[in-house]
C-alpha cells in the first residue's frame, strides 16, 4: 500500500533577466527563485491497483515518482510504501520496487542487452532459479528472443523500451512505477507494451502507478486517475468521472486542464 | 554485497577492452612523450650532472613507468558518463537500483583505469628496455623495492580514483561540473609530479607537496621503484600514502552520502 499525506516539495532555481549586463549581475547576486513542484499532496493506493497520474507539463508528475522511488526527499509531509520510509532507507526500498524512466535508458549502452539483465541480476540478487524464470516468462510476452542478444544503442525506440521494461521487472517487485513509458513509440509498440502491463497486473497482482500524456493508455489501463496540476491534486477518480459522457477523451482532457487553469 | 560491484567491475573491464584503436593511438602519444621527456632532461643532465637531484637513469625509468601506467595516475582521465549522468538526470536510474553509488562509481573507475593500462602498458614497456641505458627502463632497485613499488602503484591507483570520487560527488552540488573540473585537475598534475618530478622542485615546495596527498598518486611507486626513494624517507612516504587513500574514500563516502540526501535529480 502507497500513501502519501500532505506531502510538499519545492526547487531553488536561479534566474535572470535576458542581456548581457544583467548576466554580468548575476556573476556577483544570484536572484533565486522558488517553485513549488508538490503543495501539500495526498493520497492512499492499494495493493494490485492502476493507477493513472495525469497532468500538464510541469504538473510535478515525476517530482512524486521520484519521492516514491526513493530518489528525492520531501520537505515536508509523510510518505509510505509497503510499510517503508522510500528516502530513508533507499536501497533497501529500490530493491522492492521496480522504475521505468521512458525519457532515459538503463540499458548498458555497449553491451548486449543479456549483460544488462546478467548485471541487474547481480545487483539485486536474484536467485538463478528466479532469474531463468523471470527471463523466459519476459522474454516470451515481451517478444524479446531476437533482441537480447543486440547491443542496446542498436535497438529501435520501441524495441529498447520493450528490453528496459523487462529490465525492471526481472527482480519481480510488487510495485511498478511507468513514468510515460509509451513517450515516442509507434502504434504496434503502444499497444504491445499496454498489454504487458495490464497483463503484468492481472497475473502478478503488480501495482501500476503510470504517469503519461498520452490519454489512450490511461484508458486503456487505468481504472483510476489521479490528476495533478501546479503541485496540487484536483481529482481522484475513475476515467468516467473524467469523461462526463463525453466520447473525445482527449479533448475532455484538454477542457479540464482549462477548466482547472493548470 | 561485494558481488555485484564485481560483476559490474567485470562488465566495465570487458566494455575497456574493446577500443582497440584508442590503446594504439594512447601508445603512439605516450611514446612520443616519454622520448621527449628524456630528451629534455638529457639537455639538463649533460649541461650539470651534478645539480641533478635523481640520477638520469631513475629518472628515466620515472618517465617510462609513468608513461606506461599513465590510466592509473592522470586524474583528468575522468568519466564523462558520469558527470553527463549528474547534469542531465540519468542519475535517476542509478538511484532507482539497491547499490552505493560511491562503491558503483569507484568500480567503475577502477574497471576503465585498469582496462585502458591493460592494454597500453605492455608495449611501452617492452620497448623502453630496450631503449639504451641511462634512457631506457632500468631494473628495481631489489626485490623489496619492487614489491614495494607494485604495492603503492595499486594504492596510488586507489588514491586517484578516490580524488576523482570527491570531484564527482562535488558536482552534484553545482549544476555544471566544468569549472570545478578544470581547477582541480590542472593543479593536481602539478602538485602530484606528473609534469616535472617532485624531486626537481625546489627544497621547501617539495617538501610541502610531498605531504600532500597528489604526493601519493605517482611519486611514490614510481621513486620507489628506482631506488631514488628509500629507507626511512620510503617507509613514511608508504604510511602516509596508506593514510591519504584511507583520509580521501571516508571524506568521499561521508560527501557522497549527504550528496544523496540533498540531490535534485535534474530534467523531466
Amino acid at each position: 500500500m502507497i500513501t502519501m499525506e500532505h506531502v510538499s516539495k519545492s526547487y531553488k532555481i536561479a534566474k535572470r533577466k535576458a542581456g548581457f549586463g544583467e548576466a554580468c549581475k548575476a556573476l556577483f547576486h544570484r536572484q533565486y527563485e522558488i517553485v513549488h513542484a508538490l503543495h501539500d499532496v495526498s493520497f492512499t493506493i492499494e495493493d494490485g491497483e492502476m493507477v493513472g497520474y495525469i497532468g500538464p507539463n510541469g504538473a510535478g508528475k515525476s517530482s512524486t515518482i521520484k519521492i516514491l522511488s526513493g530518489i528525492l526527499t520531501p520537505d515536508e509531509g509523510t510518505v509510505l510504501v509497503d510499510g517503508r520510509v522510500p528516502y530513508k532507507n533507499r536501497i533497501q526500498h529500490v530493491s522492492q520496487i521496480g522504475v521505468v524512466f521512458g525519457q532515459r535508458s538503463q540499458l548498458w549502452w555497449d553491451v548486449p542487452v543479456i549483460d544488462s539483465f546478467e548485471l541487474l541480476k547481480d545487483i539485486y540478487q536474484i536467485p538463478d532459479m528466479q532469474y531463468n524464470q523471470s527471463l523466459e516468462e519476459l522474454t516470451e510476452l515481451l517478444d524479446l528472443q531476437e533482441l537480447v542478444r543486440s547491443p542496446a544503442r542498436q535497438l529501435s525506440l520501441g524495441q529498447r523500451m520493450r528490453c528496459e521494461i523487462a529490465a525492471s521487472l526481472l527482480h519481480r517487485p510488487k510495485i511498478l512505477f511507468l513514468d510515460e513509458p509509451t513517450i515516442g513509440l509507434d502504434a504496434v509498440s503502444k499497444l504491445a507494451v499496454r498489454d504487458f502491463i495490464l497483463r503484468q497486473n492481472k497475473i502478478h497482482r503488480t501495482t501500476v502507478i503510470l504517469t503519461t500524456h498520452d490519454m489512450q493508455d490511461i484508458q486503456a489501463l487505468a481504472g483510476r486517475i489521479i490528476l495533478i496540476g501546479k503541485g496540487r491534486i484536483l481529482m481522484d477518480g475513475s476515467l468516467e468521472d473524467i469523461k462526463k459522457g463525453n466520447k473525445d477523451i482527449d479533448k475532455t482532457v484538454a477542457e479540464l486542464y482549462r477548466s482547472y487553469d493548470i | 554485497m561485494m558481488r555485484k560491484y564485481l560483476s559490474f567491475f567485470r562488465l566495465r573491464f570487458s566494455m575497456g577492452l574493446q577500443y582497440r584503436a584508442a590503446a594504439l593511438a594512447g601508445v603512439v602519444t605516450q611514446f612520443a612523450w616519454g622520448f621527449m621527456e628524456i630528451m629534455i632532461f638529457r639537455a639538463f643532465y649533460q649541461a650539470e650532472p651534478e645539480a641533478f637531484p635523481m640520477s638520469m637513469s631513475a629518472t628515466a625509468s620515472y618517465i617510462w613507468l609513468q608513461q606506461a601506467f599513465f590510466a592509473f595516475f592522470t586524474a583528468w582521465m575522468m568519466d564523462n558518463e558520469i558527470f553527463d549522468s549528474i547534469v542531465n538526470g540519468d542519475i535517476a536510474y542509478e538511484l532507482c537500483r539497491p547499490v552505493n553509488i560511491y562503491s558503483m562509481w569507484f568500480a567503475r573507475n577502477m574497471a576503465n583505469r585498469m582496462a585502458r593500462a591493460v592494454l597500453r602498458c605492455f608495449p611501452i614497456l617492452a620497448v623502453a628496455v630496450f631503449v639504451p641505458q641511462p634512457y631506457g627502463l632500468g631494473a628495481p632497485a631489489d626485490g623489496i623495492h619492487f614489491l614495494l613499488f607494485l604495492f603503492t602503484m595499486s594504492m596510488g591507483l586507489v588514491m586517484t580514483v578516490s580524488f576523482c570520487m570527491l570531484i564527482y560527488v562535488l558536482a552534484f552540488f553545482t549544476i555544471s561540473p566544468q569549472g570545478l573540473r578544470v581547477a582541480f585537475t590542472s593543479t593536481v598534475e602539478f602538485f602530484a609530479g606528473a609534469i616535472v618530478p617532485l624531486p626537481f622542485l625546489p627544497d621547501g615546495v617539495r617538501k610541502v607537496l610531498e605531504f600532500l596527498p597528489f604526493a601519493s598518486m605517482q611519486n611514490v611507486p614510481l621513486r620507489i621503484y628506482s631506488g631514488s626513494m628509500d629507507g626511512e624517507a620510503m617507509g613514511s612516504a608508504v604510511f602516509l600514502q596508506l593514510f591519504w587513500v584511507i583520509t580521501i574514500t571516508v571524506m568521499g563516502r561521508g560527501l557522497c552520502r549527504l550528496a544523496e540526501r540533498q540531490v535534485t535529480v535534474q530534467g523531466g
